[in-house]
């Protein structure tokens, strides 16, 4: 509240930059030289104004407050915050704790969602702005909306009760033949084949739930291929897949990049279906049949041992990591996609 | 051109108009594989969710339609304690919420006019929306726990969840704005109207079917956020009608601990999974249901 108060204060330094605008459209109720300005109207501007600029300090806020409460204990770690690969100690006065396991889990599991994930929604894409009868768009899009709609712990039940034991036999058989393979080696934790709780299985289910997000995105940019193009190509007697493949893709290619940015982004800090999945820590190496703890599974593990602030200060650091890293991506994501919408 | 004109339905595609390279074997196969493929991808895509909906249906469908389950806490049997606190986190998060992200929405919208602190805030908005829920609740903890030294309680939950749903809000109420025709304000302002009352008597009630429908998208979605129960509350197996003190069960919380129970409470878990998943589908059909009931007349 104390911040709305405040609110007058930076407006008024802000009233000059929209006024010339602004001002055009208020002139009827503004007689003359727009000195009368009705309290009701500085309450609601204050308002709103108020809104915005608290939303933009709390974001920052969320920023400088992890960063506060990471730094002392970032100080007392012992090991390289970044090339760490032991257990942690986050109690007493040597702490160790690094997040090399973290981000190669993290990124891991993002990845194969990605690769499943692109080139489906790519699919759908297409299918849905050139091939699909429009009575079908809506439905369609409905159900892949679905999809997110559905919670995500929920994936997490399903993806360690259902998909991971009906993966079993088809990780037992690449572990029997294709373990000349550095991705399908036999895992440490025996226990990972026999409950279909890998990194694989976890990739799957995020792959499912990054899909609608980037089929949004996509199909969004492909609609807007300008018809003169693909008219010109089908007058040039090219097919169906030849107007996609001259015209849509190369229109769209950015604007599916960056969904999946986006996609990637959600990966990154998915927490419960991850936890359930695989929730034991995983060795550093390229097996996808091992399990492993991202940044937002380890810190919601440990959670409950959160009791001094130097201890919360180690996760909170993982966390900056994780703020951080979705914020680049996000950021790249959303730069492409506001450069399309210029052009 | 002129082939098209004579004879649109066709196209020039299917024709053997001279000058035109034949549709060959290969481009034909080439073609039919494309079309092959993208409805592959979805039928794939739709495979895990039929999956999911049945597997939730068959394995949750028993434990749910006792009357014990809406009537008992978990102490008997039930899981009433984690749908009212799933409810009152909810609640509180979109009591908070709604009001700040219309407010921002309004901003952008109408007095933004892209300026340095509007476009600032749209950035702001985006980043919002990209934040982890494990950031959000780890914001949340250092600020309320870490620094301020208060307890665990389901308002701090509903804290965390304020920080997801306002991005959600923000982002359908601006564009829901934006469509109101620029006249409508322009011929309010001719009459005379102030400003304010115009967006309030004028602008929101236009938008309002979309803006209802994002609000109730929002909470839908925020519902089954599990990752800042984990940190923000304790769990209880009794009922906690108070969210400001003491521990509070919501139906993610539930689900992890009666899994960490082991084998037996396997029931329960696809119970509350169920439980969770109505209740976000009727607040998503309701929305879809607002939207068509009250959307404008399109001219």
């Amino acid at each position: 509240m104390t911040s709305s108060i405040s609110g007058p204060d930076p407006m008024a330094g802000v009233a000059p930059g929209p006024a010339p605008t602004g001002d055009s459209a208020d002139k009827p109720d503004a007689a003359g030289k727009g000195s009368v300005i009705r309290l009701g109207d500085r309450i609601f501007r204050t308002l709103s104004v108020g809104s915005g600029i608290v939303i933009s300090v709390l974001i920052a806020l969320i920023a400088i407050f992890l960063v506060i409460q990471a730094v002392p204990a970032l100080l007392k770690n012992s090991e390289n915050f970044f090339t760490y690969t032991g257990d942690w100690v986050t109690s007493g006065d040597e702490l160790q704790f690094g997040i090399a396991n973290l981000f190669y889990a993290t990124l891991v599991v993002s990845v194969i969602a990605l690769v499943l994930a692109m080139p489906i929604a790519l699919g759908i894409s297409i299918f849905l702005t050139q091939y699909a009868p429009r009575r079908l768009i809506g439905p369609i899009t409905y159900l892949v909306d679905l999809l997110a709609a559905v919670p995500s712990i929920v994936y997490g039940l399903w993806g360690i009760l259902v998909l991971g034991p009906a993966l079993v036999p088809l990780d037992q058989w690449l572990v029997d033949n294709l373990s000349f393979l550095p991705f399908f080696q036999e895992p440490t934790q025996i226990a990972n084949l026999s409950t279909g709780g890998t990194l694989l299985t976890a990739g799957i289910v995020l792959a499912v739930m990054i899909l609608p997000i980037i089929t949004a995105v996509t199909r969004e940019v492909f609609v807007q291929t300008p018809t003169a193009q693909r008219e010109a190509a089908l007058a040039l007697g090219a097919t169906k897949w030849e107007v996609v493949r001259v015209s849509v893709l190369p229109f769209g290619f950015s604007g599916y990049i960056s969904g999946s940015m986006l996609g990637l982004g959600r990966a990154l800090g998915e927490t419960m279906a991850l936890l359930l999945i695989i929730s034991t820590a995983g060795p550093l190496d390229f097996n996808l049949m091992e399990s492993g703890e991202t940044f937002a599974t380890k810190i919601a593990n440990n959670a409950a041992e959160f009791d001094s602030p130097i201890k919360t200060g180690a996760y909170i650091s993982a966390g900056l990591t994780l703020f951080v890293l979705t914020f680049i991506v996000n950021a790249a994501a959303r730069s492409v996609v506001a450069g399309k919408a210029k052009s | 051109m002129t082939a098209t004109l004579e004879s649109p339905s066709l196209g020039p595609v299917k024709r053997d108009a001279s000058g035109f390279t034949k549709v060959n074997g290969r481009r034909k196969v080439t073609d039919r594989t494309a079309l092959v493929l993208v409805s592959a991808a979805l039928l794939i895509a739709l495979a895990p969710l039929v999956w999911l909906l049945v597997t939730l249906v068959v394995r949750g469908i028993s434990p749910i339609l006792s009357a014990d389950w809406w009537q008992f806490d978990e102490l008997h049997g039930g899981a009433f304690n984690a749908i009212v606190g799933t409810l009152q986190q909810t609640l509180l998060a979109a009591v908070i919420s709604i009001p700040v992200g219309i407010f921002v929405a309004i901003y952008l919208v109408e007095y933004g006019n892209k300026s340095l602190l509007a476009r600032f805030t749209t950035f702001m908005v985006d980043i919002l929306s990209g934040v982890p829920s494990i950031v959000a609740a780890l914001f949340i903890y250092a600020v309320w726990r870490t620094t301020l030294g208060l307890p665990r309680s389901g308002f701090v939950v509903a804290l965390a969840l304020v920080l997801l749903m306002i991005p959600i809000v923000v982002r359908s109420t601006e564009e829901m704005l934006k469509i109101v025709p620029q006249d409508l304000r322009e011929a309010s302002y001719a009459l005379g109207v102030p400003k304010w009352r115009t967006i309030v008597s004028i602008v929101l009630p236009t938008a309002l079917s979309g803006i209802v429908t994002g609000v109730m998208l929002s909470v839908a979605r925020v519902m089954g956020e599990s990752a800042p129960v984990l940190i923000l509350v304790g769990s209880t197996r009794a009922v906690n009608n108070n969210p400001f003190e003491g521990n509070q069960q919501s139906l993610p919380l539930m689900m992890v601990q009666q899994y960490n129970n082991g084998p037996d409470a396997l029931d329960k878990v696809w119970g509350a999974a169920l439980t969770l998943v109505l209740i976000v589908a009727v607040i998503y059909f309701g929305a879809k249901l607002v939207s068509r009931l009250f959307a404008p007349k399109k001219a």
